[in-house]
């Protein structure tokens, strides 16, 4: 067996390169170099430490990596060096992304009646990169140099550098991150909006009664409604609620607080949807709190004897959404949903899984959508700022691909549970409810990312709809949803200016206050490819080669998306071999420093679920994580592709997380215990050696062969270790976005397939090739692109 | 001998019949002389106090050729309730038998006030009703709402777009009623949809969920009136009972407070600013709405026809509420039509409890799907039948080819009827001239009604009655002595009032009592609510539409009826109008300044306080028996109100003739209607023209 693949392959040692191929090498060199210091954004083109290491960002003019990475710090000036570099320009946008406690969250500003102050041409907002020019009298873009009379409210003069005198008082002017309060004229209709609603819809058919997941659903709402999302210094949610629940008909509930009892009103004209009641639908919590926890302790009963297994989905949305429009708010749907929709109504399915598709060009449709009504569902939704949040408990195949479109192009999250059982599931299940109720949410929001001349935003990826080329459109936006923005050029950079990215989203916040988020960031440009080289990222290279791979399925067949993606690496490289590298043999591979994950990240890529199933992955899961993928950020991309395993038995005593290792079979010991996680699941796998003393503490069992790989979560025990491994798991859960599933794994047992299907430097067994053999093909690659 | 007056009232107490003619003209040459066409006015379920029904219901086998009633020697399975035709064999359900059934269409975009006198009213109902009534719940403003009435806990109901017409079978599904039905068992309770419930058992839920009921939630905008959807929640209620309880007594209630203004059957559109179509926009062909919407109703009425069931509509509302496009639900069910300007006045809360009026035994007067079967013997044809019926299309030799009134048939579907239900039938007399009719011969008419009795029984009751032929040559004198002519006049009015529906020109009424003349210049509303009165009410009641009664009381005698004339009003009289629809109290100039001056409060002038109570005690008596309860007015000289008295006296003196001016007998109307003397000078005149 080979102990290290980089010595057979690669014999000359003057390559430095190759010593430096772990991934967790990396990691650790990156967390000991930059997470002590904070990053300071203040200057241009800064590289921010790698998305693995735990550091803070002090804003002083740029945008925080939490809200923006780019693939690459310094951009090629001109459109021939980008082609011939091949390496793709994008930026990773957050734009409401979650900050630790120990940053500032983005001030607001407030330009007073007549806006924020804007270019008068291309209609960029003010911004610390505007020159302030004739005495503070007039400024001039920095996007399109066009000239612009400071409006005079807003009129300030220079100090002997040029800078305004209220520099500093001013986040507009001082900071990469801040908010404006937008007027009238930024809100649709010219009114200004209500506070979004919240409805939740649950699925009342015979599955979902027997499961117990409607007991469990409305027991949770019933103190899960004291948790929606406020403004800061709000004393009670705006967020009115409502409540919906189906089968094949639906039924609303009437829950004004003046009614002794709710009131339900069945709508079986499914073909024809409308909402049977205003008043009384949506309401304040707090003032409709008795008739709403009398609602929430019937409903299990009333459906309790029910023998409806049919439903239907698209009306469901229709419902909500024409809630939302009588009451003329934007808002979010919680749908709960059981079964595939096969009863007699718009956007009926049918069950057309097929597993003999698989490596055919019919491939392709398993990941389209079987109807284009729920696109034209989505787009109404989107007009209306409705948008879907999907939590799926199938049995069966349900076309997530179908059932999704609509809360994915509504900036909508899916939520699946595949089998789910009250017992093993309810914790991840109402986790994540609780988590995606509570979570930092935006509505009926648009961004649109502004650049310097020379360079353009062409193509966008994510959770979103867009009607024109410009403007993302989205329903709702949380703080978890991420945009990846491509730019190609369209003219010459110039050193000097550099390039500059504004990316202004407006939104409508959870108390219904009209808000316009800008985020800048300046990069450098340069004219010596190796300068791109160097300033390379390349996580956020793979979060926007894998995104862009995963819309390449819904067009092409996998084998030529997964061939186009070795290609544009093997360019990669070759460009910079032949570039940038000192002259040295062929049979070397030569890896940019910021490029030398580049290979084993993109094999993960390319093993994963989506581009090469296993056997054991159903149609669903591949469209549930194609669609998950495309809205992840970039540290959520890293552990997906390349999960973290992490050995339990090591230094009990340390408070940290211990130090991550390869993922590889051959670095698992028979005698020990490890975590593997990807943001998805939480792998436990138990060597067949490991001490029974370990096990017993972990387990509360004797022996190895009595551990239960049953369980969902592991038993609380009182002694170290097993107070260690849990508060291991614990914080795992917290730094994800989901809670992840819990799964125990013994070594040699049938689960354990599962297992080292993620550890992805291993051959795969659905074919997928091994770190090293990958390499080789890589090389081959490059060298046939160089001769 | 007795007079033929004391005849005829005697054969109308016994039988419910009366004739226009009492001694029929023998051939049809003759009877076509006559002008007025021999015809009766049939009360079928008149109330008698001497007639024993016969206590078990006919029952009959099912097989349409036989329909053999079950007899002794029928083989009978109990447990399965079946028995076999002991004729044909064939093996007959006798399935359980099913309650009434009320079913309350109820209009929420009334004014809060209305709404919750309508409430109340409807509470009160509940306690009315046979306990083991069945009672459903519709409501409708914008959306429709079908109401469960058995649940716990919250309250269900099925609400449907107010816009959108549905079929049977839809409304059906939608409600959850095609699922297959439990096959019925013994011991096992009928099962009843949640709809449609037993009173007893859901009273108490029904009184909250009409205690809670709310005004029409949907915001009106200013300039609009509400969107309510009379159409489809009428719609719904005819598809509920349709699939549920077809071929069983069942009234449908429609209460409403305006007109219909969206989905089908919409007589308005919701702006304001465009009136409801007026009767010169109908002339003019204008009405945008209501060819559709009076087909939409139509439809509805005759399927609901069809199934047996009935629709009555309470239209309360200052404004025109459509009933002249919805006027069939109840002309051809059988239903009542109750107008008022509110719910929230006695005229409709009294009028709406008569309804649930029980009999002098104690009974329901109301029955249900009831058909009449009218045979005659050969030398007499039937021509048609005017009332609240439709034809069941029976053909058969004693069918005359001339129609009058719904013809072509010798038996009706009357779907709801009462004690007071008259029929206007019409026959043909068909002996040929040269076939004279032996001296002393008769003619006989059989009327055979089988009905739902209210206590949910089959009833059956057959009425004979016949009458003497005689030559009109010969014996001329003794057909004009046996001529009615209250019964000639109700019967001519009801056919003119029949072509004036059907035919819809100023021509037919020409012809016609001024009175009827008037019928058709009203509002469009109530001229369909007096028509359909007119189609039904018994012979006292339509004379009292045709000529109104004017009682005088004054000190110088006892209280006299008096001349329909604007001479009978004087200054020291009061009088008292009955129209039928309203009962007005008129204090003349004098009398109403005695009043002014409190007179009637001292002691030494109590004959005056008599004299003002004696008119009022008199019509109470007529307010409590009459139905619907009419408008009760009570006016003075000189006062706004006076305008009833009016317009409807005749105008001897108006302001035209100036030379009445000044003289104390009477008060001039102003109007350029034609007083009867000039109307009967103008009759004269023609009649002798046309003899000469």
């Amino acid at each position: 067996p080979l102990t290290s693949p980089l010595k057979l392959h690669y014999p000359h040692p003057q390559n430095s390169n190759h010593k430096l191929l772990s991934t967790i090498q990396v990691i650790e060199d990156d967390r000991s170099n930059r997470g002590s210091e904070p990053f300071v954004t203040g200057v241009r083109g800064q590289v921010p430490p790698l998305v693995t290491t735990n550091f803070l960002v002090k804003d002083q003019g740029n945008a925080s990596p939490r809200y923006i990475r780019c693939t690459s710090y310094n951009i090629p000036c001109t459109s021939d060096m980008a082609k011939q570099s091949q390496v793709p320009l994008a930026a990773v946008i957050k734009p409401l992304a979650t900050l630790p406690p120990e940053e500032t969250l983005p001030y607001l500003v407030d330009h007073g009646e007549s806006g924020p102050v804007r270019c008068n041409r291309c209609k960029a907002y003010m911004c610390p990169f505007m020159q302030f020019i004739e005495g503070g009298r007039r400024f001039q873009c920095c996007f399109c140099s066009c000239v612009t009379e400071v409006p005079p409210h807003y009129f300030q003069h220079l100090d002997h550098t040029g800078k305004r005198v209220d520099f500093y008082d001013r986040p507009e002017l001082s900071l990469g991150s801040y908010e404006f309060l937008a007027t009238v004229d930024y809100c649709k209709n010219n009114k200004f909006p209500s506070p979004p609603a919240f409805i939740f819809m649950i699925d009342v058919s015979y599955n979902a009664v027997k499961s117990g997941l409607v007991r469990l659903i409305c027991e949770e709402l019933k103190s899960l409604l004291d948790y929606l999302p406020r403004e800061g210094n709000m004393e009670e949610s705006a967020i009115r609620v409502g409540f919906v629940t189906y089968n094949k008909v639906l039924h609303f509930y009437n829950v004004k607080s003046s009614l002794a009892q709710p009131q339900m009103m069945v709508v079986s004209d499914v073909a024809d949807m409308f909402v049977p009641l205003l008043d009384g639908f949506l309401v304040n919590v707090n003032e409709s709190r008795t008739v709403i926890a009398s609602l929430l302790d019937q409903i299990p009963e009333m459906f309790a004897d029910t023998r409806e297994t049919e439903t239907v989905f698209a009306p469901v949305i229709q419902a909500g959404l024409e809630a939302l429009k009588a009451a003329e708010c934007s808002g979010k749907l919680f749908i709960f949903h059981t079964s595939l929709p096969i009863a007699e109504a718009p956007g009926k399915l049918k069950n057309r899984d097929d597993k003999k598709l698989i490596n055919t060009d019919k491939e392709k449709t398993l990941f389209q959508p079987q109807t284009s009504f729920y696109n034209n569902l989505a787009k109404d939704c989107v007009a209306q700022g409705c948008c879907v949040d999907l939590f799926l408990f199938p049995n069966q195949y349900l076309d997530v691909a179908t059932l999704g479109v609509v809360t994915y192009q509504t900036g909508g999250s899916i939520y699946k549970y595949a089998y789910f059982q009250v017992r093993t599931d309810q914790d991840r299940f109402l986790n994540d409810l609780r988590r995606d109720v509570q979570k930092e949410v935006g509505f009926d929001a648009v961004m649109r990312v502004r650049t310097s001349t020379g360079i353009r935003a062409t193509d966008f990826f994510g959770a979103f709809y867009m009607s024109n080329t410009t403007d993302v459109e989205m329903a709702g936006l949380d703080c978890d949803k991420t945009i990846t923005v491509e730019f190609k050029h369209d003219d010459k950079l110039s050193e000097d200016s550099g390039a500059l990215l504004q990316c202004a989203l407006l939104y409508t916040s959870c108390a219904g206050q009209r808000r316009l988020r800008i985020h800048n960031l300046s990069l450098n440009c340069c004219t010596q490819l190796a300068d791109l080289y160097r300033n390379c990222e390349t996580d956020t290279l793979i979060n926007y080669l894998a995104k862009y791979a995963y819309r390449g399925v819904l067009n092409s067949p996998v084998k030529t998306v997964r061939d186009a993606l070795i290609n544009q690496c093997a360019q990669i490289l070759a460009c910079y071999r032949k570039n940038c590298a000192s002259p040295s043999s062929a049979g070397q591979l030569i890896l940019p420093e910021c490029m030398k994950l580049l290979p084993v990240y993109l094999n993960c890529v390319l093993k994963s679920d989506v581009l090469q199933p296993g056997p054991e992955v159903t149609t669903d899961d591949r469209a549930y994580i194609r669609q998950l993928v495309t809205s992840m950020d970039v540290a959520e991309t890293n552990v997906f592709f390349y999960p973290r395993l992490l050995p339990l038995v090591t230094d009990v005593d340390s408070d940290s997380l211990p130090a991550a290792i390869r993922n590889s079979e051959e670095r698992l010991s028979k005698g020990d215990i490890y975590l593997l996680e990807n943001g998805l699941n939480i792998f436990v796998w138990v060597g067949v050696n490991v001490q029974q003393g370990l096990i017993q503490n972990l387990f509360g069992v004797s022996s190895f062969s009595q551990i239960s790989s049953d369980l969902s979560t592991l038993p609380v025990l009182e002694n170290p270790f097993s107070k260690k491994v849990r508060s291991i798991v614990d914080m795992l859960q917290v730094q994800r976005s989901r809670y992840m599933k819990l799964i125990i794994v013994k070594q040699e047992d049938k689960l354990e397939m599962l297992f080292k299907h993620f550890l992805v430097e291993d051959k795969s067994l659905s074919g997928g090739a091994s770190y090293v053999d990958f390499l080789c093909h890589m090389h081959k690659e490059i060298r046939q692109l160089l001769s | 001998m007795a007079t033929y007056l004391e005849f005829i009232q005697q054969n109308e107490e016994r039988d419910g019949v009366r004739f226009s003619w009492n001694v029929w003209p023998s051939s049809r040459l003759e009877a076509t002389r006559m002008v007025v066409p021999l015809a009766c006015l049939l009360t079928p379920l008149k109330e008698r106090l001497d007639l024993p029904p016969v206590q078990y219901e006919p029952v009959l086998c099912s097989r349409p050729t036989c329909k053999a009633v079950l007899s002794p020697l029928c083989q009978v399975d109990y447990r399965a309730k079946l028995w076999a035709c002991n004729f044909c064999f064939q093996r007959n359900q006798r399935g359980p038998q099913t309650p009434l059934i009320f079913l309350y269409v109820v209009d929420t975009c009334l004014e809060e006030e209305d709404l919750q006198a309508l409430k109340e009213s409807l509470q009160m109902s509940l306690s009315l009703l046979p306990a083991d009534a069945l009672v459903g719940l519709i409501t409708f403003g914008r959306m429709v709402q079908v109401h469960e009435l058995s649940c716990e806990g919250i309250s269900k109901s099925y609400v449907f777009r107010g816009t959108k017409d549905l079929t049977a079978k839809q409304i059906q599904d939608m409600l959850g009623l095609s699922r297959p039905a439990v096959p019925i068992q013994q011991g096992r309770p009928l099962q009843t949809p949640e709809f449609l419930q037993p009173v007893h058992k859901i009273d108490m839920n029904l009184t909250d969920l009409l205690g809670e009921l709310q005004r029409d939630p949907w915001p009106v905008t200013q300039g609009k009136r509400p969107l309510r959807s009379t159409g489809v929640a009428l719609s719904i209620a005819v598809g509920l009972l349709e699939g549920t309880f077809p071929n069983t007594g069942a009234r449908i209630m429609l209460f409403t407070g305006g007109p219909p203004t969206q989905g089908p059957g919409m007589v308005v559109g919701d702006e304001l600013k465009t009136p409801i179509r007026s009767w010169h926009d109908i002339e003019k062909d204008n009405a945008r709405f209501m060819k559709k919407a009076t087909k939409h109703y139509e439809t509805l009425a005759n399927r609901t026809a069809a199934n047996g069931h009935c629709i009555d509509i309470y239209a309360c509302a200052l404004d025109q509420t459509g009933l002249l496009e919805m006027k069939c639900c109840a002309n051809l069910t059988g239903g009542h039509m109750v107008m008022g300007d509110s719910f929230n006045t006695s005229l409709f809360k009294q009028t709406f409890q008569r309804v649930f009026n029980k009999g002098f035994n104690g009974e329901f007067r109301m029955a249900f799907g009831a058909s009449l079967d009218v045979k005659t013997s050969r030398e007499l044809k039937i021509a048609g039948a005017i009332g609240p019926c439709i034809s069941l299309n029976a053909k058969g030799p004693c069918v005359s080819e001339n129609e009058l009134g719904i013809g072509g048939t010798s038996q009706w579907k009357i779907c709801s009827l009462d004690p007071s239900t008259t029929l206007a039938i019409y026959f043909e007399v068909v002996n040929q001239h040269n076939a004279p009719i032996p001296q002393g011969g008769r003619g006989a008419v059989q009327f055979v009604t089988q009905y739902q009795h209210s206590s949910t029984q089959k009833r059956i009751r057959v009425t004979t009655i016949a009458r003497n032929w005689a030559d009109a040559q010969s014996q001329l004198q003794h057909i004009e002595a046996a001529f009615d002519q209250e019964a000639a006049a109700v019967l001519m009015a009801r056919l003119g009032v029949y072509r004036a529906e059907s035919e819809e020109g100023p021509d037919v009424l020409r012809w016609l009592d001024r009175q009827l003349i008037r019928l058709g210049r009203t509002l469009r509303n109530e001229s369909s609510y007096y028509r359909h009165h007119f189609a039904r009410q018994d012979l006292t009641q339509s004379l009292i539409m045709i000529q109104p009664i004017l009682y005088a009381y004054s000190f110088h005698g006892p209280p006299e009826p008096v001349l329909l004339d604007s001479s009978s009003i004087l200054p020291d009289r009061i009088l008292l109008m009955d129209t039928f629809f309203q009962i007005v109290i008129y204090l003349g100039e004098t009398i109403a300044q005695w009043q002014k001056a409190g007179y009637q409060d001292m002691p030494e002038y109590e004959n005056f306080k008599h004299l003002l109570q004696a008119p009022l005690d008199d019509a109470q008596e007529i307010l409590q028996t009459r139905f619907p309860m009419p408008r009760y007015i009570h006016t003075e000289h000189g006062g706004s109100q006076a305008r009833f008295l009016l317009s409807k006296v005749n105008p001897s003196q108006t302001h035209n003739n100036l030379y009445a001016w000044g003289q104390e007998s009477g008060a001039p109307i102003l109007t350029d209607d034609v007083s009867l003397q000039v109307f009967m000078d103008h009759l004269k005149k023609l009649a002798v023209s046309s003899a000469s």
